[in-house]
């Protein structure tokens, strides 16, 4: 690890919804840690409803968290003012994972794409026609259609324009939701060329949150993959997709659906028990690397590779480490 | 085709979006067929009439627009165009439901998810309340939403992405219809519960004869699901046939191309 600072630091973030009803509080983001240098991607995999979402979320600022830090471009954002953070979103800007209810139903596409630039200021007025067809250019649509609304586009269609919006200020850092599971293969390879693209010239960063563990593969140099509000392994692609260590990353793994009827209708037919990730929370003793977190008063984390670790929480009983095994 | 004769018959069926006073027609003529109990899938290009077809069997109008239909779709013999409103909301949710690509949108956002399937089921089935809730209990569990006996009194923004996307899937089963169109119903479920709503939906065909119109843009989904699948382009459909056989051997060039552009688990990024 340098002196410098990566673009995107984020420490032990939480965030908790209050309780309800006589119901616990929901954990929904528990000690997240990451960094994202300049230029980069992480991709953000797990279980649904694992936290995904409003990590990405808090990391903007659009959710308050309840604990840990995060700095962009070297600066703490959970410390800042509503007046500064809205000073940051030109920096960092927001894919939402559901293109219909992100597109406010009555301004048309034209309207949608030339917000941030006034808000922003950061293309002269008599220039922002001119930058709006740009950014439909960009994200492969006719500039002819701008004078339509949202409602009047496919999914795909809208999923582009939401790209095309958070496009709009050139920001530094980008959260993208699920920003290609609504568009057809083709148009998906399209825009992961694009985000590839706009990575290389502007050094842009992305935090890639997706289900498609495939598409993940091609655009991630990182992997972290999330279960119940933690991340349980993180590392360089490469080695997450092919050496994976927690149980749960390799259960994803197993369960990405193969483009082979036969194999695949084969896959589906053979059910296999569901592992219990559940439970063996906060415990005493040695975890399943052998240490005892309580006591040591260390992180339950461990380096299993370079620039890999893996979380000790979440293994279903009787499940040990790889390395471990026959020791 | 084979013995088992038809639930679906679509004949040339047209959609046409009126844009400022001008006619666009963006479902030009389709036909196809779906038997009882059979699995049938759609791919296509973003855009290019899957969503507007499917919201036609259900005769649903999208939101803020008029469209206008042509053509005929048979539901056991009866043409589904010419039936009044009442005898509409009858077929749907009951004889034909569908889970809508926009989950969001199809949710009541200050009505509780459980209050909103308690519904559906006291409308359709006419059981108490008291029943409705033990089903609706019943149907979360089975669409893998953990504690569902608490859960089902959370308000729809308080689910995740993919938890609504499984309620929506709850209330399409609950009444056991005939015909299930899914549109997309997956996406936004990470693969080891995508696996388990498949599995769902299989048995639910197995078990109740359900006939399946899947939408989806992932060739791995579709790969295990149907038997027959339809690729569409520009509002026609230009390729059709048994799924191995299209998967082997794509005729249209359309489909070659969507073939290969499909993502690979082995392939990693470009590098820079
Ligand atoms: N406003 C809220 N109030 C209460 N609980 C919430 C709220 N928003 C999210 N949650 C809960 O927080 C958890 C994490 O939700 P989140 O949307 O971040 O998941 P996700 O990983 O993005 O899932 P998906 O892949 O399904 O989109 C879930 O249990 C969800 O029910
Ligand atoms: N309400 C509407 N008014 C005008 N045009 C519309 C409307 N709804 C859809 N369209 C147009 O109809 C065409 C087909 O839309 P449809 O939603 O059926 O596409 P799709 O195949 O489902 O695409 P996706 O895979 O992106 O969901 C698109 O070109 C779209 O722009
Ligand atoms: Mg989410
Ligand atoms: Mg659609």
């Amino acid at each position: 690890m340098t002196n410098a600072e990566p673009l995107l630091r984020v420490r032990d973030l939480c965030v908790t919804f209050p309780a309800r009803r006589g119901r616990p509080p929901v954990r929904a983001v528990d000690q997240v840690s990451f960094d994202i240098e300049a230029g980069r991607t992480v991709g953000l995999v797990g279980e649904s409803g694992s936290g995904k979402t409003t990590a990405g979320r808090a990391i903007l600022q659009l959710q308050p968290a309840t604990g840990g830090s995060v700095r962009l471009l070297g600066r703490e954002l959970t410390a800042m003012s509503r007046a500064q953070v809205r000073g940051m979103r030109r920096h960092m800007q927001l894919v939402q994972q559901n293109p219909y209810s992100s597109l406010h139903p009555r301004m048309t596409i034209a309207q949608i794409l030339a917000e941030p630039l006034t808000v922003h200021r950061s293309v002269p007025s008599q220039r922002i026609a001119e930058r709006v067809a740009e950014l439909m250019t960009l994200v492969g649509m006719d500039p002819a259609v701008v004078p339509r609304y949202p409602h009047e586009f496919s999914g795909g269609q809208r999923q582009r324009i939401v790209i095309a919006r958070a496009l709009a200020v050139n920001p530094d850092f980008v959260v993208c939701d699920e920003p290609v599971s609504a568009v057809d293969v083709r148009t998906q390879a399209q825009i992961v060329d694009l985000l590839h693209d706009l990575q290389d010239k502007l050094r842009l960063s992305y935090l890639f949150i997706a289900h498609d563990l495939a598409v993940v593969r091609a655009v991630a140099h990182r992997v972290a993959v999330m279960y119940g509000g933690r991340i349980v392994e993180l590392g360089d692609a490469a080695r997450v997709y092919d050496s994976p260590v927690h149980p749960y990353t390799r259960n994803l793994l197993d369960a990405v659906p193969i483009p082979d009827p036969a194999r695949q209708r084969a896959k589906l037919a053979e059910s296999s028990p569901e592992p219990q990730f559940r439970g063996r929370d906060g415990e005493t003793g040695p975890c399943v690397f052998g240490e005892d977190h309580a006591a040591g008063g260390m992180p339950a984390w461990h380096e299993v590779g370079p620039g890999h670790g893996v979380s000790c929480r979440f293994w279903p009983p009787g499940v040990t480490p790889p390395a471990l095994k026959g020791h | 085709m084979d013995d088992r004769g038809t639930l679906l018959q679509v004949r040339d069926l047209t959609a046409q979006f009126n844009l400022d006073g001008v006619p666009s027609r963006v479902v030009k003529g389709i036909s196809f067929d779906i038997a009882p109990g059979e699995a049938v899938g759609f791919v296509g290009e973003s855009g290019c009439g899957k969503s507007v077809t499917a919201r036609a069997i259900m005769r649903l109008a999208p939101e803020g627009s008029s469209v206008e239909w042509g053509g005929r779709i048979l539901f056991r013999g009866q043409d589904l165009l010419t039936l009044d409103e009442h005898e509409m909301r009858d077929m749907r949710g009951r004889r034909i439901a569908m889970v809508f690509q926009d989950p969001m949108a199809s949710l009541n956002p200050v009505m509780t998810v459980g209050a909103q399937i308690d519904d559906i089921l006291c409308r359709h089935t006419g059981v108490s309340r008291r029943a409705a809730r033990r089903r609706t209990v019943e149907l979360l569990g089975l669409v893998g939403i953990h504690d569902p006996a608490l859960r089902a009194d959370d308000y729809p923004h308080q689910f995740s992405g993919g938890m609504r996307q499984r309620v929506l899937i709850a209330i399409a089963v609950s009444c056991q219809p005939d015909l299930l169109i899914a549109d997309e119903p997956t996406t936004a479920l990470d693969v080891t519960v995508q696996a388990q709503i498949l599995r769902l939906l299989m048995r639910l065909r197995r078990e109740l004869g359900m006939a399946l119109m899947l939408i989806t843009h992932d060739f791995g989904v579709i790969a295990g699901m149907v038997e027959r699948v339809y690729v569409m382009h520009g509002g026609e459909i230009v390729e059709f046939g048994e799924i191995d056989a299209l998967f082997a051997g794509p005729r249209h060039s359309y489909t070659q191309a969507l073939l290969a552009a499909v993502p690979r688990i082995e392939t990693a990024r470009r590098t820079a």
